[in-house]
């Protein structure tokens, strides 16, 4: 299997989805080898991991997110930062020189950027490739064209796999729509979570003066996640600004960092709601999941999120949510509200609501809970063997 | 000695249904009740559609069986809002339901003109709504309500109390294995702690072979004949009446034509009058025609709904009681201003249909309840209902009421 980054060196989604299906699929009896760009200690025993490293270099350093530059100190001891393409261009060669002499069976690449590595596999060795779609170039560019470059390893990926896995429903509907690849050659598989990896609440809150202010009847509305284009934070402003004028007594709190930090703090600003608007910056630990426990509810206002597991990580915290319809989790989450991303008004609408009413705050709590026991990784799991299945069969003949 | 009797009771009703109505709304429209005609929450293009697939070919069908069968006799009971609906959008479907009763063989039953909970939450605006029915059926059919039902049936001690002291002849109610015991329904029985009332309890398993089960491929009695049924029935040597109770839509719009159910209807008398020892009651004729043979004691509320049978369709989460007490406890300030149309979408609201599309229990089994829900989900109906509360809210404090 080929894939980016694993936890605790993830940063964000990818990581801990590849984590989940490879812990599932181990229980299937897969027997998995994790090939990943850098080296480092995950403390995961049900899979072997191993660092591909590129001809010449000692070790690969990881710094900051996956699309910063890495630290690749070579042999002779000097030291170079390459970017992602660069990074994605070695990555490839290296698990070109490291399949030699190695016996599988399959090969599944996950998103574009293991995706040459992948292909260049299949044509070595001629075994079936499986690409596994967690995100499309249009969902990370707020669908607006993208970076051609990765357009057109995308486009050549999805054409050269044997079967495509999609993470949503949307995100096939995306595939098809952006790379004319025919229906029946992907797969849906929704990602999950496991509810026993939920770290539980400890103390008290972090945030004593939200907890303070809901004591006094205000209600705080919670959003995690990366501030970059796709994930609509400037329409849940806006709304913001709907809800506070009818319900003033309506905290946001904003959660994340990106490049729409800035601009996002300045117009809160700008619409008048900045003493209603907490942004927090990044956070992990404590502080990210104390984040989710003390909203009243969580919005995920999304432009295009090709699953989106925070809503169920919110529920987990005892928060119900708000999520986009363009989002692969309300394809399989019942109990939360629902709203198209570019409809403020609805927005506005659904949050006042569940500001004024606890009932239905309660109400969708209750419900959410009870539903969110059922979610596991195992059905997940199930759907890749049957894949796997059909093409070793293929293969044999 | 009396014959044994088929009473054949039908329900008749249609809500008027919440629009997607907004926080933008509140405060500006007060146009609740008035979705766009193509949306799914249409009270005019639902009124069409009913009208058409059920009201008009069953109407047809049962004014041609009472032509054909002097004995043919059945009981309807039609809210005031399916009424007030049908005036104005399909006053040919209400004069069919006036051309039934003309024959002088149908009886219609009296009940809350809003179908309304108001039994549970308000004993004067309950009154109110009875009494704004029978004025309704009075001046529409003609005639006076002789025996009541509460609201989905709603059932138990204090209502059979009630309409005993209002002068009722006959109560409805379902026929529920835990209220009966090891009784049957098909007998007429007497509520507990009443002397004149008498107390019709609907055979469930009859009825909802019918109601529920006829197109059903996968049941073992499928298909359904009027000669089979019949014959269930006339093997029953000791019984009285059948009480064969449920929704009028289920002719042509919870069973749609092609299952055959007007065929099944269209021979159902003929094959039950076969036998001169067989006939047709209304609910007042069989109260008046057979002794109750035994009382009913109902301490808990019973209704038609569910496997629960109980208000829990209704009541069952925070968002419906929470929505239903809000909305009851404007009552006093709502009459007090006499503003008409204001009390009148006060009463639109109080239909219990409202809460019924709030209700959580099979959501995630993407059940009935969704099947007869204009909204995708019952946070949407709660969030348009309390919007909606808002404004009439809103409609108070303009006229210097304080909220």
């Amino acid at each position: 299997m080929l894939g980016w980054e694993l936890p605790p060196h993830n940063s964000g989604g990818l990581g801990m989805a590849c984590l989940q299906l490879c812990r599932a699929l181990s229980k299937q009896n897969v027997d998995i080898e994790f090939i990943l760009p850098y080296e480092a200690e995950h403390g995961i025993d049900f899979m072997a991991i191993t660092a591909a490293t590129p001809q010449g270099v000692a070790s690969v350093i990881r710094s900051g997110i996956a699309y910063d530059s890495y630290k690749y100190v070579k042999e002779d001891g000097s030291v170079e930062w390459l970017n992602i393409y660069d990074q994605q261009e070695l990555y490839e060669k290296s698990v070109e020189r490291l399949i030699d002499g190695r016996e599988f069976d399959i090969v599944h690449a996950h998103d574009w950027l293991t995706a040459r590595a992948g292909m260049r596999v299949k044509e070595k060795r001629g075994c079936p490739l499986i690409v596994h779609m967690h995100s499309i170039e249009s969902d990370r560019s707020g669908g607006q064209g993208g970076n051609p470059l990765v357009l057109e390893i995308e486009e050549m990926a999805l054409h050269m796999a044997d079967r495509v896995v999609a993470v949503s429903q949307h995100t096939k509907n995306c595939i098809v729509r952006d790379y004319g690849i025919p229906a029946d050659k992907i797969e849906v598989v929704h990602n999950s979570i496991e509810v026993s990896d939920i770290v539980p609440l400890d103390s008290a809150n972090t945030y004593a003066y939200l907890a303070a202010m809901r004591a006094q009847g205000y209600r705080v509305v919670v959003n995690v996640g990366r501030l970059t284009v796709q994930k609509g934070l400037p329409n849940l402003l806006h709304a913001a600004k709907e809800v506070v004028y009818r319900a003033p007594k309506t905290l946001f709190l904003i959660v994340g960092s990106g490049e729409q930090y800035y601009e996002l703090i300045e117009l809160a600003a700008d619409l008048g709601i900045g003493a209603n608007v907490l942004f927090t910056g990044f956070l992990r630990g404590k502080q990210w999941r104390d984040a989710f426990a003390i909203g009243d509810l969580f919005v995920m206002p999304s432009v295009s999120e090709p699953f989106g597991l925070t809503p169920l990580e919110a529920i987990a915290y005892g928060t119900p949510s708000l999520v986009s319809r363009q989002s692969g989790v309300s394809e399989v989450f019942r109990n939360c509200l629902k709203v198209d991303f570019w409809d403020i008004n609805e927005m506005a609408n659904q949050i006042t609501a569940v500001v004024q009413n606890d009932p239905l705050r309660d109400t969708l709590i209750a419900n959410a809970q009870a539903e969110y026991q059922h979610f596991s990784w195992e059905d997940a799991s199930r759907k890749v063997v049957n894949v796997y299945n059909a093409h070793l069969a293929g293969a044999a003949a | 000695m009396n014959k044994k009797a088929i009473v054949l009771y039908l329900h008749v009703h249609q809500p008027f249904r919440i629009r997607h109505y907004t926080v933008f709304d509140a405060g500006v429209n007060h146009d609740y009740f008035d979705a766009p005609y193509e949306d799914d929450a249409s009270n005019e293009r639902i009124a069409h559609k009913v009208a058409e697939k059920s009201y008009l070919p069953t109407n047809a069908r049962l004014l041609q069986l009472l032509r054909d069968n002097p004995e043919f006799k059945l009981s309807l009971s039609i809210t005031g809002t399916v009424i007030e609906q049908l005036e104005k959008w399909a006053p040919d479907a209400l004069r069919s339901f006036q051309e039934l009763t003309d024959t002088g063989r149908v009886e219609i039953v009296a009940e809350t003109y809003h179908h309304s909970l108001a039994f549970f939450y308000s004993h004067a605006e309950f009154e109110r709504q009875v009494k704004m029915h029978a004025d309704k059926v009075r001046e529409v059919f003609d005639q006076e309500p002789k025996v009541f039902r509460n609201t989905e049936l709603c059932y138990n001690n204090d209502v059979a109390y009630w309409a005993d002291k209002a002068g009722y002849k006959a109560v409805l109610a379902e026929g529920w294995d835990p209220v009966l015991g090891w009784r049957s329904p098909n007998y007429v029985y007497r509520p507990a702690y009443t002397e004149n009332i008498r107390l019709l309890m609907k055979n469930y398993k009859l009825s909802d072979d019918i109601a529920f089960r006829f197109g059903d491929r996968g049941w073992s009695e499928w298909p359904l004949t009027a000669d089979k049924f019949t014959h269930w029935l006339g093997a029953n040597q000791n019984a009285t009446n059948f009480d064969l109770f449920m929704d009028y839509e289920t002719f042509g719009e919870h069973q749609w034509e092609s299952t055959g159910i007007f065929d099944f209807l269209s021979h159902l008398p003929k094959e039950w009058l076969k036998n001169e020892h067989h006939t047709f009651m209304t609910v007042s004729e069989a109260a008046d025609a057979f002794e109750p043979v035994d009382f009913i004691d109902a301490p808990n509320t019973i209704t038609w709904a569910d496997t629960e049978r109980d208000l829990s369709a209704w009541l069952g989460n925070g968002m419906q009681t929470g929505s239903i007490q809000a909305l009851y406890s404007l009552e006093d300030r709502v009459l007090a201003t006499e503003d008409m149309a204001l009390i009148e979408d006060w009463r639109r609201l109080t239909t219990s249909d409202h809460f019924y599309y709030m209700c959580t229990k099979y959501f995630n089994d993407g059940d009935i309840h969704a099947y007869f829900s204009p909204y995708d989900t019952p946070y949407e109906a709660y969030m348009n209902f309390m919007n909606a509360f808002h404004d009439v809210k809103f409609r108070l404090a303009q006229k210097g009421i304080e909220v």
